[in-house]
């Protein structure tokens, strides 16, 4: 059946170029029309929902193409891409000099990310100095009454070695500062996430394109992280997020990069919660 | 004389037990191959003193050994009484066919995946915890053990109601004759004859906890620390594998894995063959 529909369409396709009559709206899709294959990407997980759309709308439109997105943090993409087991590795940082060298790599920004700090939403402190994070992270303010609120310890949440946020957050927010051994580990944004939304006492920290109702986002000596103060530059702890790949991209790669950067694929990337480059 | 496919039948079984047992000599020298760079120059030693900091070149794996032990080790605390318990209920107490159902309960259960478990107590067990503590974050060392203690319960049900059903009849018929009571049976009869299925089962059930990865990574909390209370929370061995193993391949990180992966396996040899002792000393005592 669904051959049968694919051939009447190139078919029908076919007349109307014949017939030089445009009729499908010019999309930035288009480049995809009759490519087969697969595309493998996996690492940084801020990016899983931006990846995800993009996929959605590109195997909608072409049956014939399989996309496959894995989490795992910056690090496993960049390593993953660079051992040749994905086409597209995402990492929430740039990659490393000796990452580069090493592998050849490619690196695409299409996306620039604020890392806020989240507490639940029972927690009414959601003004803070950043000397206090500073603290509430090494675990030298172990406790919420020494902020006014109830006399709860502080539980906090940091991402595993791979993450590109942990890195990015730990030189930007916390300036190389110690994180706590007490801290809990969680593995993508999605955990950190549900993590905090659970826990009444917890703090921890996600991209802002993560926010929602279930978790309460932090000012940093009265900067919201707000998309509109992570692009006006008035909150500092942003970082871009990258496509990498191995050498220059082709085929199949190379059209899914081109599309993200494209209005559309610019679009989505506003749409997610985070800020077009383009 | 046997049958030409007789002796097929025992080449071939022949094989699969020197494949089984080759594969696992063959996984242990490869990681105490990977993890020998590490041993020598008495680096060593570093890797069992210090904690875990990559970012001051600290690569210990102290704070994991210890979390290891210490779930794992409440985990069988909880489970074995239970599982003594149940298998006495499912084959000395109970009625035939209610006993046949709950051992099938049992088996139903070795079926369900860890990650479900994990799953159910980060929602039931980890809020619960949580507010009896009133501090911490619900997911700690006790958590996991409660939940560990589920998942090796069925191991040790199953080989302690295999334990009890074989102890001799007649040994049974003598206590009653003699006036038992079940309970009487149980502590005095089936228990000193099943020493040796108890033994097996909770070697199985231990290493089962120490081995499981998914119940600690979800709910022990994975923190850094020597845990110093049921409330803390604590990482094991396991769990820092999968957590590390995504990030290098040629860092520091990444070679101490095998060091963990090296004292998994000794762990679970030491578990094994001190249960085995242990087991071989009743014997003797008994003659």
């Amino acid at each position: 059946m669904r051959v049968k529909l694919n051939v009447a369409l190139l078919i029908s396709i076919f007349a109307f170029w014949l017939a030089g009559t445009p009729l499908v709206i010019a999309s930035d899709l288009d480049p995809f029309l009759g490519v087969k294959g697969t595309l493998r990407i996996a690492g940084g997980t801020a990016h899983i929902p931006v990846m995800k759309e993009v996929a959605k709308r590109i195997m909608r439109m072409n049956r014939n193409i399989k996309i496959t997105i894995a989490g795992g943090g910056s690090g496993v993409g960049i390593k993953q891409v660079g051992e040749g087991l994905v086409d597209i590795g995402d990492s929430g940082r740039k990659a490393t000099e000796d990452e580069i060298k090493r592998y050849g790599l490619k690196m695409f920004r299409f996306a620039i990310d604020g890392i806020a700090v989240v507490v639940n939403p029972e927690n009414p402190l959601i003004r803070m100095k950043k000397t206090e994070i500073i603290d509430i992270f090494s675990g030298k303010l172990n406790n919420w009454k020494e902020l006014g609120w109830k006399n709860r310890e502080t539980n906090v949440y940091t991402r595993d070695a791979s993450s590109g946020t942990r890195k990015v957050f730990w030189k930007k927010a916390l300036k190389k500062g110690e994180i706590a051994k007490t801290a809990n580990f969680v593995k993508s944004h999605g955990a950190m996430k549900s993590a905090i939304s659970r826990d009444p006492y917890g703090i921890g920290y996600i991209s802002v394109g993560y926010l929602d109702d279930t978790v309460a986002p932090v000012s940093l000596d009265g900067v919201f992280p707000t998309l509109e103060n992570v692009r006006k530059g008035n909150y500092k702890i942003s970082r871009g997020l990258y496509m990498n790949t191995k050498g220059e991209p082709s085929g199949l790669t190379r059209l899914f990069i081109d599309y993200i950067l494209s209005k559309e694929g610019q679009k989505i990337v506003a749409e997610k919660g985070f800020i077009p480059v383009r | 004389m046997k049958s030409s496919i007789e002796k097929l039948a025992e080449k071939g079984f022949l094989f699969s037990a020197l494949l089984s047992a080759s594969i696992t000599i063959f996984i242990l020298s490869f990681m105490f191959l990977f993890s020998l760079p590490l041993f020598r120059g008495g680096k060593i030693v570093e890797f069992l003193r210090l904690g875990w900091n990559p970012y001051e070149g600290k690569f210990g794996v102290l704070p994991m050994m210890v979390g290891t032990v210490i779930i794992a080790s409440f985990a069988i605390l909880i489970a074995t009484p239970f599982g003594i318990g149940c298998s006495a209920l499912i084959s000395v107490f109970s009625q035939r066919n209610f006993g046949r159902f709950l051992r099938k309960l049992v088996e139903f259960m070795t079926g369900i995946p860890t990650v479900v478990y994990s799953f159910v107590a980060i929602f039931l067990l980890v809020p619960l915890v949580r507010e009896i503590f009133q501090k911490g974050t619900g997911m700690c060392v006790l958590s996991a053990s409660i939940m560990l203690a589920l998942l090796i319960l069925p191991t040790i049900v199953l080989f302690l109601t295999d334990a009890f059903n074989s102890v001799p009849k007649n040994y049974l018929n003598a206590a009653e004759a003699l006036g038992a009571t079940p309970v009487q049976k149980l502590i005095y009869v089936i228990i000193p004859s099943a020493w040796k299925g108890i033994i097996s089962g909770l070697v199985l059930a231990a290493g089962r906890a120490v081995g499981d990865t998914l119940i600690s990574l979800m709910i022990a909390g994975n923190a850094l620390q020597i845990p110093k209370g049921l409330s803390d929370a604590a990482r094991t061995l396991t769990a820092h594998i999968a957590l590390i193993i995504a990030s290098d391949y040629e860092s520091p990180e990444f070679k101490s894995i095998f060091v963990c992966g090296l004292i998994l396996f000794v762990f679970t040899m030491l578990i094994v063959l001190a249960l085995r002792l242990l087991g071989y000393f009743e014997i003797l005592r008994e003659r």
